[in-house]
């Protein structure tokens, strides 16, 4: 057991309480409560096992109800003397979720909390160490987060555990989600837990970003790791114009767009069910590969002849049209048919170099961000499906654990269409084929329920509206106490994190993203000589 | 031991938990609250929680002299045998003893015997009487009545011997509270009746 605990971290002792409850502790009476604040972490002594437990409510009682309806004169020393140690205490109610058996190693002994303390075990505050021993400490798994509400202790994520599963980051405008997003991916490239694929909408991850308040700049993942990191844009003007040069530049053919493309843009371009699935029917009718480029291209009366033909309704074919070619204004759609573009992505991902795609002026359009997405995804999805197949009779085929990582993820997973697209399938069934999404959203309540309760890990910064709320809790036990905890954190910098990666939900600060960041992060010098000896294999035999 | 000097009466009627002591002077009794010491092998400490002053034969009731007197002293000026025929008692709730000349708060073993002397308490008694309020318990759980008003007086008195007054004015309430739970008002009233 901790040698360390001392009066000083004493809180006050176990009255009751029950495993579904939470665990009831009386304060002591030098116990100041305004210093203590939900989600923190406390520790519970009992007699064979230690208990780790959070915060989750905080209640002032009162022993003589006559006080409440009554109010004493405080003014009187005496009486307020006597009645802050006897008549009114204070309750803090804390749900135990790990303990730790003392007669067991820390790794063997730390399980999920299936009991209680008994009564009047006391409660203490936790340390460094006993956040060390439930965290973990950084190592090789493990990847520094952030920091206790209030405490200067390390929090680490095991991202072994994180890539193993999709994942999410949520949190309204501005509370910080980009930045631990950002972290979050630099700490998948230094540990060398996966390779990422970053669809980076606002150009923030590759090449810099800019800090919360707009007037600064922070690096990306490509200034902090270079040669392990790929930019790819979508737009060559905008890279130049932020001085960034991209490792290159993607055109995709309209040979490589699918009918379930359309299908994820029907709400973007505003379409019916209807009309979404007449590209099914025209792709079987031109052919997969020529069905976009020969429908957009054909006039009024030779519609009206392929309305007849395919039994649709001409009105509703015309509207699809007109929809479809709003998409030629997108310049990196060309008319050559390549696959180009997609084979360099996931050549480099195999090569183990992280992938951002930046969409340069194309940050605004979310019909482009899906359509890419969905595109490369999709062939990711069937490229990784057939290697994983691959895999089971040559084990050396395994494919490298890939992260893809989506933002506004709610216009990919929405209840209406998660089960048609490939969104839907990676985050539900994709961890068996090694890919895994890492889910950016302000808007969790747009997202499926059936997706979001398989989200391993999910990293949460302020949400106020009660539904977001509901989302990410959805499929969580004790959600109710956590839900206090998450409209309670503060607007920049904070975040509830829990499920698969943690051992217990944690509300903690995020690190800073700042100059010993770039030093802490920066270093990993062996993967520097495993990527380029495989480069270099790759050059010399092919 | 009892001082000479200053013993006012004696035992003359004892149980394991109070006692009753005859004044040696018509009306020379402790005041009510007040806390005495008697004599004997477990010499016990009591709080006077009654005074009584009666004739010594209870079939024979004092008769009304005064009619022709100026005043209520001139009857007993008058009737100088008053003295011999009336007597003043005072009855104590056991709240502790000395044991191997340490002060307890407990019941002695047994009561103090019938003739021991008794005289007040002296203000090395009281101070350690003060440590230690668990007798405020028994008083409280003894159902006699008017036992608010005694705890009060008592109270007030142990703290006057108290350098820090208001210290020791929350630890007796803190004594109060554990006594009557839940009973915020009860322990209220009663340091309100102290601090007047």
């Amino acid at each position: 057991m901790n040698n360390n605990w001392n009066d000083e971290n004493y809180i006050g002792l176990v009255i009751g309480g029950s495993i579904s409850r939470g665990i009831d502790i009386r304060l002591d009476k030098n116990t100041k409560v305004e210093e203590l604040v939900i989600g923190r972490f406390i520790v519970i002594e009992g007699a064979a096992h230690k208990f780790f437990a959070q915060i989750s409510d905080i209640t002032l009682r009162t022993a003589d109800q006559s006080l409440i309806d009554m109010p004493p004169d405080l003014s009187d020393t005496i009486i307020s003397g006597i009645i802050k140690e006897t008549s009114v205490y204070i309750v803090i109610e804390a749900i135990p979720y790990l303990s730790l058996d003392a007669a067991l190693s820390l790794y063997e002994g730390i399980k999920p909390a299936k009991t209680v303390p008994p009564h009047f075990a006391k409660a203490y505050l936790a340390q460094e160490e006993d956040y060390n021993t439930v965290f973990g400490e950084g190592d090789t798994d493990h990847f520094w987060l952030g920091s206790p509400l209030d405490l200067d202790a390390s929090i680490h994520l095991n991202l072994d555990r994180f890539v193993e599963r999709s994942n999410g980051i949520f949190g309204k405008s501005g509370t910080g989600k980009t930045f631990l997003t950002r972290l979050i991916l630099a700490g998948i490239v230094q540990k060398q837990k996966a390779v990422n694929l970053v669809f980076d909408m606002q150009s923030e991850y590759g090449w810099a970003g800019y800090t919360e308040s707009g007037t600064g700049e922070v690096k990306g993942l490509k200034q902090l790791f270079n040669a392990h990191v790929a930019i790819f844009s979508m737009d060559q003007e905008h890279s130049r114009r932020r001085n960034v040069s991209p490792d290159y530049l993607v055109n995709i053919g309209y040979n490589q767009i699918e009918p379930e493309d359309i299908v994820m843009l029907r709400d973007t371009l505003n379409l019916s069910d209807v009309a979404a699935d007449i590209s099914y029917t025209l792709a079987s009718h031109y052919g997969q590969d020529k069905w976009f480029l020969s429908f957009i291209g054909i006039g009024g009366t030779e519609l009206r002849e392929l309305a007849n033909i395919i039994g649709v309704n001409s009105s509703a074919l015309a509207t699809l049209q007109t929809r479809l070619r709003r998409l030629q204004r997108f310049h990196f759609l060309t008319t050559q048919e390549s696959d180009q573009a997609i084979n360099h992505i996931i050549d480099h991902l195999d090569r183990g170099i992280h992938v951002v795609l930046e969409f340069g002026r194309y940050q605004h359009e979310f019909a482009a961000y899906i359509l890419v997405a969905n595109l490369i995804t999709r062939r990711i999805h069937q490229k990784y499906s057939i290697r994983k197949e691959e895999a089971m009779g040559d084990k050396s085929k395994e494919p490298k654990p890939l992260v893809i990582t989506i933002e506004e993820a709610h216009r990919f997973l929405t209840p209406g269409i998660s089960e048609q697209t490939i969104f839907g399938n990676i985050a539900r069934e994709m961890r068996k084929y090694n890919v895994t999404l890492l889910v950016v959203d302000q808007r969790p309540s747009g997202i499926d329920n059936e997706i979001m309760s398989q989200l391993g890990t999910k990293l949460c910064c302020l949400l106020d509206n009660d539904n977001d709320v509901n989302a990410v809790m959805s499929g969580v036990s004790g959600a109710n106490k956590l839900r206090s905890v998450i409209s309670k954190l503060d607007s920049k910098q904070q975040a509830l994190v829990f499920g698969h990666a943690v051992p217990m939900p944690i509300a903690l600060n995020i690190r800073n993203y700042d100059e010993n960041a770039y030093k802490d992060l920066g270093t990993m010098n062996n993967l520097a000589h495993y990527i380029d000896s495989d480069r270099d294999t790759k050059d010399l035999f092919g | 031991m009892v001082n000479e000097n200053t013993r006012i009466g004696e035992v003359v009627e004892a149980t394991t938990t109070s006692f009753v002591s005859q004044c040696y002077r018509l009306y020379d009794s402790p005041y009510l609250g007040s806390i005495v010491k008697t004599g004997g092998p477990y010499p016990a400490f009591g709080l006077v929680y009654n005074i009584t002053t009666q004739g010594i034969d209870p079939s024979r009731k004092p008769v009304a002299r005064g009619i022709d007197n100026l005043s209520e002293d001139d009857v007993y000026k008058m009737n100088p045998q008053l003295e011999k025929l009336l007597r003043t008692d005072f009855f104590s709730i056991t709240i502790g003893y000395i044991d191997n000349s340490k002060i307890t708060c407990k019941l002695p073993p047994k009561p103090p015997p019938i003739y021991s002397f008794v005289g007040p308490c002296d203000d090395s008694d009281l101070l350690t009487l003060a440590t230690d309020l668990s007798f405020i318990k028994v008083i409280v759980n003894s159902g006699l009545p008017a036992t608010d008003e005694l705890v009060a007086i008592i109270i007030n008195k142990l703290a006057s011997y108290n350098d820090n007054r208001e210290e020791f004015l929350i630890t007796a309430g803190k004594v109060l509270i554990n006594v009557f739970p839940g009973d915020f008002r009860k322990m209220e009233y009663i340091l309100s009746k102290v601090q007047l």
